[in-house]
């Protein structure tokens, strides 16, 4: 296997094997709400890919699936060929996903946040988890945060944070929920920097759902664009400055039009 | 018909946490931080008011006793009235209420702003069961406090019943003569009874407010909603559940 499959630990020199992602038509109803409509698409291992899309396109729910968060209606999702659905996945396929708003644990420090992972699965004896949460904070420059509670800390920490923590489980499937939403421009930045740079030095396939441009256009392999639960596209992200169809051109390149403005066309 | 299966989908997923966080247990010594936690939660910061409560029950006990018995010349029976009163019924059901107002609705407001700002689903992405740390240090911690509390509790009634009987003028009765009729007439049986009771009633009362704090969906709102929900669910079960335990163990 190519070094470029494998993922690299970033706690030690060992490295396990890259894990890619492969969705199956699968198709998502919450009650009578179509949410996801015969999603099918591949994410192989080592990439980055980064899935777009409108508010309430689905993408999100998308993201679920592939940790097991949520059942298919129907179709399926493997992650390193695995099926998703199965609990047993998760043990046996180290993903981990940094929520939108970090889901950091309110009543743990940063450092307890960080340790609870190897703590609970026995991974390493109580110094050996000192030097690792210590080396994922200090990957994120974090290193004065240990002590502090997610309370404390901005926007920006608590992304970092998050991430650091998904860092501890050494994962081989990262996933990313609007890594950059509700930040400033250069902490978006400071975040996509972060996200490439775990690809490139530790060659974890990454699974990016975000509404950010220039994230998409800058570290991502692939880029999807889901639209009313339907892939719409998957293309290199160079084809996002001209894409054919109006509706994705208008998406990723909306002109602000105050003469004939668009809540106003949404009311006539 | 729709609150029907709105309650046999509550008994279900109770029961199905509760298989969940059982085949959890040999975790438990592991959890021993926890556990301790839970116990310090569960059992001395309700002590205090378990304490009031129940010397106050006691003394009102005495008082209605008193009153009542002095007019035909039984008042040295008080000491098994309050006895009997607060071992097989009194103590264990006040503890149990307190415990749903006050452990409990903290339980599932935890649970839920958990469950809400996806605190859980982190620990399920991260192969940590929410049962074997959330749950299954509470249930253990309220298997071994609540008798502790229905103990305590039956003991402070007793004192408390004890002095009132003695310092009011018109019963005036020698804590001798009070604590003579309590012991002859209170077996450990009748204590014991109790402490089945209480024990039930705390086991049942935590299973419910984490599962209901668990199954929270929503915002702040639905966090109050699940709170509410918990402490009446609770009270009407503790209220059900001693029904049918007195029948049972009388």
């Amino acid at each position: 296997m190519e070094s470029c499959h494998q993922t690299r630990n970033p706690f030690s020199d060992t490295e396990t094997a890259a894990v890619g992602v492969t969705i199956e038509h699968l198709s998502k109803n919450f009650g009578a709400l179509v949410v996801l409509k015969d999603v099918s698409l591949s994410v192989e291992p080592g990439e980055i890919f980064v899935l777009m899309g409108p508010s309430g396109s689905g993408k999100s729910v998308l993201l679920k699936h592939i940790v097991g968060l949520e059942l298919p209606t129907s179709g399926q999702v493997l992650v390193g060929g695995l099926d998703a659905a199965a609990p047993e996945t998760r043990a046996r396929i180290r993903m981990a996903l940094v929520f939108q708003a970090g889901a950091l644990f309110n009543s743990l420090s940063v450092y307890d946040n960080l340790a609870l992972y190897p703590r609970e699965h026995r991974i390493a004896n109580e110094a050996g988890i000192r030097e690792k949460v210590m080396r994922a904070l200090q990957i994120l420059s974090l290193e004065n945060t240990a002590a502090k509670f997610p309370s404390e800390l901005s926007g920006g920490m608590r992304k970092r944070v998050a991430i650091a923590r998904a860092l501890v489980q050494e994962p081989q499937l990262m996933l990313y929920d609007e890594p950059t939403s509700e930040l400033d421009p250069v902490m978006s930045a400071t975040i996509s920097e972060i996200i490439a740079t775990l690809k490139d030095e530790y060659h974890v396939t990454s699974f990016v759902v975000t509404h950010d441009r220039d994230l998409a256009l800058n570290i991502g392999g692939r880029v999807g664009i889901l639209m009313g639960g339907q892939l719409v596209m998957v293309a290199k992200p160079a084809a996002l400055h001209n894409p054919e169809d109006p509706i994705i051109a208008d998406f990723l390149n909306p002109k602000i039009d105050l003469k004939n403005p668009r809540f106003k066309q949404l009311e006539t | 018909m729709k609150q029907l299966i709105a309650i046999l989908e509550g008994i279900g997923n109770a029961v199905k946490l509760l298989v969940r966080a059982a085949c959890f247990a040999p975790t438990l010594p592991r959890q021993l931080p926890r556990f301790m936690e839970q116990c310090y939660l569960i059992g001395y910061t309700t002590l205090p008011i378990v304490a009031i409560l129940s010397f106050f029950i006691g003394g009102v006990l005495a008082l209605q006793a008193g009153y009542s018995m002095e007019s035909f010349g039984a008042k040295e029976f008080i000491g098994s009235l309050v006895g009997l009163s607060m071992a097989r019924e009194l103590g264990p059901l006040m503890v149990a209420i307190l415990l749903a107002g006050r452990v409990g609705s903290a339980i599932t407001a935890e649970l839920a702003s958990m469950k809400v700002y996806q605190e859980v689903d982190a620990l399920v992405t991260m192969n940590i069961a929410p049962e074997r740390i959330l749950v299954l240090p509470r249930l253990a911690a309220v298997l071994v406090m609540m008798p502790v509390l229905a103990i305590i509790a039956n003991l402070v009634g007793w004192f408390g019943g004890a002095i009132v009987a003695h310092s009011v003028d018109f019963i005036a009765l020698e804590p001798e003569k009070y604590f003579e009729t309590l012991r002859r007439y209170t077996k450990f049986e009748d204590v014991a009874n109790g402490l089945i009771k209480a024990e039930t009633f705390g086991f049942v009362v935590v299973l419910v407010c984490c599962s209901i704090g668990l199954r929270t969906r929503g915002g702040p709102r639905e966090i109050g909603a699940s709170v509410t929900k918990a402490v009446v669910v609770s009270l009407i079960l503790i209220l059900v559940l001693d029904y049918f335990l007195t029948k049972a163990l009388l």
